[in-house]
C-alpha cells in the first residue's frame, strides 16, 4: 500500500460511515431505557417485546405486500423498457426513456405531493395501494438501470443463433434471453423491494390510515419510552437488508460470470 | 390492419410497443400529476373549496413573503452546503479506490461503501440524534479528551446538523459516479502529462480532475436534488432553526390544508432546483474549457476564484436587496444577471469533450 496518508483517510470515512449502524445493536441490547451513553446490563427483553405489539405486525405485514408488489411491478415494467432500450432503435428514444428515469433526479416530496393532490382531487381515499404506484413509479429507473447493464452484457448473437436454429422469438427468449437476464431481473426485484421496503417520503403522504413500516417507525419515534424497542427492530432491519444485499451482490457477480465479463463494480 | 401489423413488426414499431407499458405509467402517474400541481399553483383555496381563477398571488406570496423566502434560503443553503462536503469528501476515496487499490479488491470497496445506504434511513437519521447529542458520545468523547469543557451546542437541533446527518446519508452516492469516472481514465494520459514537464499538482488539475468532472458532475445532481427536498433530516435532528422547504409544503397540505400553496411550493422547488444545475453546468463547461487552453495553468485557479465571486454577488442580492429595492425587482435582477451569463456560456462555448 502506497500512499498512507489517503489510505488512512479512506479507512476512517468507512469507520464514520459505518458509526451509527455499529451503535444501533449497542443500544438494541442495553438494559438502559434511555438512548445515551454510558450503556447498562445485556438484555433481549426489548426483541421480546417486539413480538406483542399487533401494530407493528400490522404494519410489516403492510410494508411487506407493498415491497413484494412493486417489486414485480417495477422488475416487469422494468424488463420491456430496458429491452427496448438497449435492443431497438426508435425516434425519440433518448427523450422517452428520459421521462421514464425522471423520478430518479424529482426530490421524492414533489412526486409524493404531485400523487396526493390527485388523489385527493379524484377522490380517491390513500392506501396500501396507491403507495404500491408511487413505489412502482420511483422503482421502474433503478429495475431499468440494473436490468439495461443485463441486456447489453449479454451476446446478440446468441439469440440470432437460437432463432437460425429454429426457435420461435417467443422460446429464443424464454429458453435463451430469460436464463441469461435472470440474475439481473433478480438483483432487480431486490433492489426495488429493499427500496420499497425503506421507503418513506411517499408512503407518509399516501399511507392514510394503514402505517407501513418507516410511517409506524416514525410515529414512535416521538415516544421516548419506545426508544429501545425501534433499536430492536432497527437492528433486525439491518442484518434483513444486509442480508439481501450480499444475496443480490451475489447474484450480480453470477450473471457477470454468465456473460463471461470482467466484474467492473457495484449498483448503478 | 395488415399496414399496422406491419408497422408494430418493424424494428421502430417492437421498440415502442415494449416501451410503452413503462411510458404510460409514468405518463398517467408522474406526468399529468405534475401537471395537476402546476394547474394548482395558479389557484387559491379557502377553507376545503378551491376558487379556480387563474391567479399569480401565490407565487407573489411565496416569493415575497419572509418566511418562504427564508426557507427556502435555507433549504438551498443546506443543499448547497451538503453537496460541497460530500462531494469533496467522496473525491479522494473515489480516487483511492480507483488508483491505490488493487483490481481485484475494488469491488468489495465498493460494496462496503454502499452497504450502509441501504439500511433503514429513518434509523440512521435518528441514530445521528444520538451520536451528536448533549451526551452522546461525539461531546463524550471530545469532553473525555479534555478538548471542551462543556457539550457542544451548534452541532444538534440546528441546520449544521442538517449537514453534517445528509452529508453522511448521501456519501455513497458521490462516490460511486465518481469512482467510475475515474476508473475510465487512460492512465497513460497521465504519464504523458508528467513526461511533458507537468508537476504532479498540476497533472491532477489539469488532466485527473477534468475527466473526473462528468462524475463529479452526476455526484453534484444526485446529492444536491433529494437533499433540497429532504423532509426527515430537518424534522428530526434540524429544530426550529433547520425547517427546510419540504415540512412547509407537508405543513401546507396537512395542516393548514392550503395545497394550491403546497403545490406552489414544489413548483418553486423543482424551478429552483433546475436553476441552479443549469448554473453548475454552465459554470462547468467554463471551467472546463479554459483549463483545455493554453491559458490553462492561470484558468485552474481564475475560474474558481470567479465562481466563488459570483455566488457571493448571488447571496448578498438574495439577501440585502429585497430590502432595499424591493423582493420581485431583486429577484428579477438576480435572474436577469445570472441568467445573462448562463446563456452566454451556453451559446458561446461548444460543448467540452467531456459531455458537459
Amino acid at each position: 500500500m502506497t500512499l498512507r496518508p489517503l489510505t488512512l483517510f479512506a479507512g476512517l470515512y468507512l469507520l464514520v460511515l459505518y458509526a451509527p449502524i455499529v451503535l444501533l445493536p449497542l443500544f438494541a441490547f442495553n438494559e438502559g431505557t434511555v438512548i445515551a451513553f454510558p450503556l447498562q446490563g445485556f438484555t433481549t427483553e426489548w426483541f421480546g417485546a417486539l413480538l406483542d405489539t399487533p401494530a407493528l405486525h400490522e404494519a410489516t405485514l403492510n410494508s411487506l405486500i407493498i415491497a413484494m408488489s412493486t417489486a414485480v411491478f417495477a422488475t416487469t415494467l422494468g424488463l420491456f423498457a430496458a429491452r427496448a432500450a438497449t435492443r431497438y432503435r426508435f425516434p425519440l428514444k433518448g427523450g422517452i426513456v428520459g421521462f421514464i428515469m425522471l423520478p430518479l433526479v424529482l426530490p421524492e416530496v414533489i412526486v409524493a405531493i404531485s400523487l396526493l393532490v390527485v388523489l385527493m382531487q379524484v377522490g380517491i381515499n390513500p392506501g396500501t395501494w396507491t403507495i404500491i404506484l408511487g413505489h412502482t413509479l420511483i422503482c421502474t429507473p433503478f429495475s431499468i438501470a440494473i436490468l439495461q447493464g443485463s441486456f447489453s452484457n449479454m451476446d446478440k448473437s446468441l439469440e440470432e443463433a437460437a432463432i437460425d436454429l429454429g426457435e420461435t422469438p417467443l422460446s429464443t427468449f424464454r429458453l435463451v434471453t430469460l436464463p441469461l437476464v435472470m440474475p439481473g431481473i433478480i438483483a432487480s426485484m431486490l433492489i426495488c423491494f429493499t427500496i420499497s421496503l425503506d421507503e418513506f417520503i411517499i408512503a407518509f403522504f399516501l399511507s392514510g390510515n394503514e402505517p407501513t413500516l418507516p410511517v409506524y417507525l416514525w410515529g414512535q419515534l416521538r415516544f421516548p419510552a419506545r426508544l429501545p424497542i425501534i433499536m430492536a427492530l432497527g437492528t433486525i432491519l439491518v442484518v434483513l437488508s444486509i442480508g439481501l444485499l450480499v444475496i443480490a451482490e451475489a447474484m450480480r457477480r453470477r450473471g457477470l460470470r454468465r456473460a463471461g465479463l470482467e466484474d467492473t463494480g457495484g449498483f448503478l | 390492419m395488415a399496414g399496422l401489423a406491419k408497422a408494430l413488426r418493424s424494428e421502430a414499431g417492437r421498440g415502442y410497443t415494449l416501451i410503452s407499458p413503462a411510458l404510460a405509467y409514468a405518463l398517467v402517474l408522474l406526468a399529468a400529476p405534475l401537471l395537476t400541481i402546476l394547474l394548482f399553483s395558479f389557484w387559491t383555496q379557502s377553507f376545503l373549496t378551491i376558487d379556480r381563477t387563474f391567479t399569480f398571488a401565490n407565487y407573489q406570496e411565496a416569493l415575497t413573503d419572509p418566511l418562504y423566502r427564508a426557507l427556502m434560503q435555507r433549504s438551498l443553503w443546506i443543499a448547497g452546503m451538503v453537496t460541497l462536503v460530500t462531494v469533496v469528501l467522496a473525491f479522494p476515496v473515489a480516487y483511492f479506490i480507483s488508483f491505490h487499490v488493487r483490481p481485484d479488491r475494488k469491488s468489495l470497496w465498493l460494496f462496503l461503501i454502499t452497504i450502509p445506504f441501504w439500511t433503514s434511513y429513518l434509523i440512521r437519521v435518528f441514530l445521528w440524534r444520538v451520536i451528536l447529542a448533549f451526551d452522546g458520545p461525539v461531546n463524550g468523547s471530545l469532553m473525555g479528551l479534555g478538548l471542551i469543557d462543556e457539550p457542544l451546542s451548534w452541532i444538534l437541533y440546528n441546520a449544521n446538523a442538517v449537514v453534517i446527518t445528509l452529508a453522511h446519508a448521501f456519501a455513497p452516492f458521490a462516490i460511486l459516479p465518481i469512482f467510475v469516472s475515474l476508473e475510465k481514465i487512460d492512465r497513460s494520459l497521465l504519464e504523458a502529462a508528467r513526461d511533458l514537464g507537468e508537476s504532479k499538482a498540476m497533472t491532477f488539475l489539469r488532466v485527473t480532475l477534468p475527466l473526473a468532472m462528468p462524475g463529479v458532475l452526476a455526484a453534484v445532481l444526485i446529492v444536491f436534488i433529494p437533499t433540497v427536498g429532504d423532509y426527515v433530516t430537518p424534522r428530526l435532528v434540524g429544530g426550529s432553526g433547520g425547517t427546510m422547504i419540504a415540512n412547509m409544503i407537508y405543513a401546507q397540505i396537512f395542516d393548514l390544508n392550503d395545497r394550491p400553496m403546497g403545490a406552489t411550493l414544489a413548483v418553486l422547488a423543482m424551478v429552483i432546483v433546475t436553476l441552479v444545475l443549469l448554473w453548475v453546468v454552465t459554470r462547468l463547461r467554463a471551467w472546463l474549457w479554459l483549463a483545455g487552453t493554453s491559458a490553462g495553468a492561470a484558468a485552474v485557479w481564475l475560474v474558481p476564484t470567479v465562481i466563488v465571486a459570483e455566488v457571493a454577488v448571488i447571496w448578498a442580492l438574495f439577501t440585502q436587496a429585497p430590502a432595499l429595492i424591493g423582493p420581485i425587482p431583486a429577484l428579477a435582477l438576480l435572474a436577469g444577471l445570472t441568467g445573462a451569463l448562463s446563456v452566454a456560456i451556453l451559446l458561446r462555448l461548444p460543448k467540452g469533450r467531456f459531455g458537459i
